[in-house]
């Protein structure tokens, strides 16, 4: 008697229902961050999608890199810029990071429906939305504060001054905090409003920059003719600058972009302009992704 | 049987004008249940309301013995849902996507892998499922979006036209699939369509609204059983297959060479076969009639009763 053989023949072992442990919101969110910080880099995704974040990366690395080279072989005495001021100083490819990796986060989702998966699940939209923003805030952040590390060691390898860098790195790792919060929201807001990724992408540029012209030519003028305070005011036209205000007041930094605030009221001002332009981008954010909900 | 879904004279208005749900009471029993309608009857707007998604403009609704209005996103841990349109980024892969969605449903990472190559392999992707999703054809994009709502194993899933744009044999694939799920993997189904015709095959149950409002509720059962409707063709001698027919006790309708008759049982297809043959004649057509259920509807009275 023969057995009819069956030959590489995959078993049917059946459905198998799931009977391990769900949890809940905090995971989920939790999840979301670092997989949206992941995708921020391009981690997770095709290669292609590494490239951009990547030469960004090291286009703000390098320049530091190169500072610290000098510091290191040629025996300055002291660093030739505050550790507040390099983010400002590279503002072009901090904005271009912004531009580019904003749509990344929230474009994709909403072009492709994606969305309509997600809020299918036990997740809010004020998840979602916190979610993203943190991811975003944290990449900018580890974005803004890698060459800030290469600044310190190269600052400690040269053997300056001990205390005066460590106090300076940890005020450009707080200033690079608020910068990556600022303008995390305001890239996310713009990108969840523009679908389309390229679309994202030149907005976020052009507000980013135009905001930026208009306020350092508004400080510039300003100045010209003496009027010191107007001048002081023009920073709270740009996200930049109005971060770069927080850092004159908060960590006693110099201002790098324009004049810096005015006058004792003028750092208080630039802070909570800072928090209630959070705030209003947030509220952008949650009212795009009502929009979705009740499409 | 308990219910799955029960709504109480859930209304949904937009705006003044509008009115997508028009105080409906529907009540889903654990199978597979149809929800038919034409297009912008209201079935995405109910799906939308039972996830708690959007808020009814007034009456009520459970699902799962929950209320969408306070606990959707307990609904939503127990629920499945498979959207009608286009929901897949091109640039990952089916596992990739289906993992990270059975994590947003709050599977740990190891369970929502391995369930997310279990769910893949039933919805009957294997190789492919290492591909980016852009290159997947329409049939193979269904079985993923399928995949994601049921990878976090729900009690139910809602199905938003999940037929839709696919050929005749996919669509066959997709209905024999969904039986499935109601009946192997033990997952209660509501799936929505715009056909009446092929839902029949697969429900237990089928919920028919038309303009927001019930139109019929009933089992697939009762209402197959009144209606098993055959259509004969034949070449020529219609009269004389229709007068055997009639001798042997079969309920027969002529209208020139198409007979219309209620099968009994097999031994119908029998007694059709043996005039055809004794006659010598050509049998042009013997089908099943497609479109009995949806006549039975236009007959019955607004919100009867099943």
């Amino acid at each position: 008697m023969t057995v009819p053989r069956e030959t590489g023949a995959i078993h049917d072992i059946g459905y198998r229902h799931y009977t391990g442990p769900r949890l809940g919101a905090a995971y989920i969110a939790r999840s979301l961050t670092v997989h949206s910080l992941r995708g921020a880099f391009g981690l997770g995704r095709a290669t292609r999608s590494k490239v951009v974040p990547f030469l960004l990366l090291a286009a703000m690395v390098v320049p530091a890199f190169v500072i610290a080279l000098v510091v290191v072989l040629g025996g300055a005495d002291e660093l030739p810029l505050e550790y507040t001021s390099y983010a400002v100083r590279l503002g072009a490819v901090l904005t271009i990071f912004v531009a580019a990796q904003s749509p990344q986060a929230v474009s994709r989702d909403l072009r492709f429906r994606l969305v309509a998966l997600y809020f299918a699940r036990p997740i809010s939209r004020a998840t979602y939305v916190r979610s993203k923003l943190l991811a975003m805030s944290a990449a900018l952040f580890g974005f803004l504060t890698a060459p800030l590390v290469v600044l310190y060691v190269g600052a400690l390898l040269g053997e300056l001054d001990v205390w005066d860098n460590t106090v300076g790195f940890l005020k450009g790792v707080a200033g690079a905090a608020m910068f990556a919060v600022v303008l995390a929201s305001v890239g996310l807001a713009i990108a969840a409003w523009t679908p389309r990724r390229g679309i994202g992408v030149a907005a976020i540029v052009t507000v980013l920059t135009l905001l930026g012209g208009i306020s350092a030519i508004v400080s510039g003028v300003a100045e010209e003719q003496g009027q010191d305070t107007l001048a002081g005011w023009a920073g709270l036209i740009s996200p930049v600058s109005i971060v770069d205000g927080v850092q004159v007041w908060l960590l006693d930094s110099s201002a790098a972009v324009v004049a810096g605030p005015p006058g004792t009221w003028g750092g208080p001002v630039f802070a909570l302009v800072a928090v209630a332009l959070v705030a209003a981008c947030y509220l952008l954010l949650m009212r795009r992704y009502r929009a979705v909900t009740d499409a | 049987m308990p219910s799955l879904v029960v709504t109480e004279s859930l209304t949904k208005r937009y705006g003044a004008r509008v009115t997508a749900l028009a105080d409906l009471d529907v009540e889903v029993p654990e199978g597979v249940t149809g929800l038919v309608g034409a297009n912008g009857a209201g079935k995405s707007t109910l799906i939308k309301i039972l996830l708690g998604l959007l808020p009814a403009t007034s009456g009520s609704a459970r699902v799962l013995d929950l209320d969408v209005a306070t606990q959707g996103q307990r609904i939503r841990e127990l629920v499945g849902y498979m959207p009608e349109h286009d929901c897949l980024p091109p640039d990952v892969t089916a596992t990739e996507l289906v993992v990270h969605l059975a994590r947003m449903s709050g599977l740990p990472t190891n369970a929502a892998r391995e369930r997310a190559a279990d769910t893949l392999r039933h919805v009957g992707l294997f190789e492919e499922r290492y591909r980016p999703v852009g290159g997947y054809s329409t049939g193979m994009k269904q079985r993923v979006k399928l995949a994601q709502a049921l990878v976090h194993d729900p009690q139910l899933v809602l199905l938003d036209e999940p037929t839709n744009g696919l050929d005749p044999a996919g669509r066959d694939e997709m209905l024999r699939l969904i039986r499935r799920i109601g009946t192997v993997f033990g997952i209660s189904v509501v799936v929505t369509s715009h056909l009446m015709g092929e839902l029949e095959r697969v429900c237990d149950h089928v919920v028919v609204i038309d303009g927001g409002r019930l139109m019929r509720s009933a089992a697939t059962s009762t209402m197959t059983a009144l209606t098993q409707d055959v259509v004969v063709e034949v070449t020529e001698r219609g009269a004389d297959v229709e007068a055997r027919l009639a001798a042997a006790g079969v309920a027969v309708r002529r209208q020139g060479e198409v007979l219309h008759l209620v099968l009994t049982d097999d031994g119908t297809y029998d007694l059709v076969r043996d005039a055809v043959a004794d006659l010598g004649i050509g049998l042009v057509r013997l089908q099943r009639g497609r479109q009995h259920m949806l006549d039975m509807f236009r007959d019955a009275p607004v919100g009867a009763a099943p």
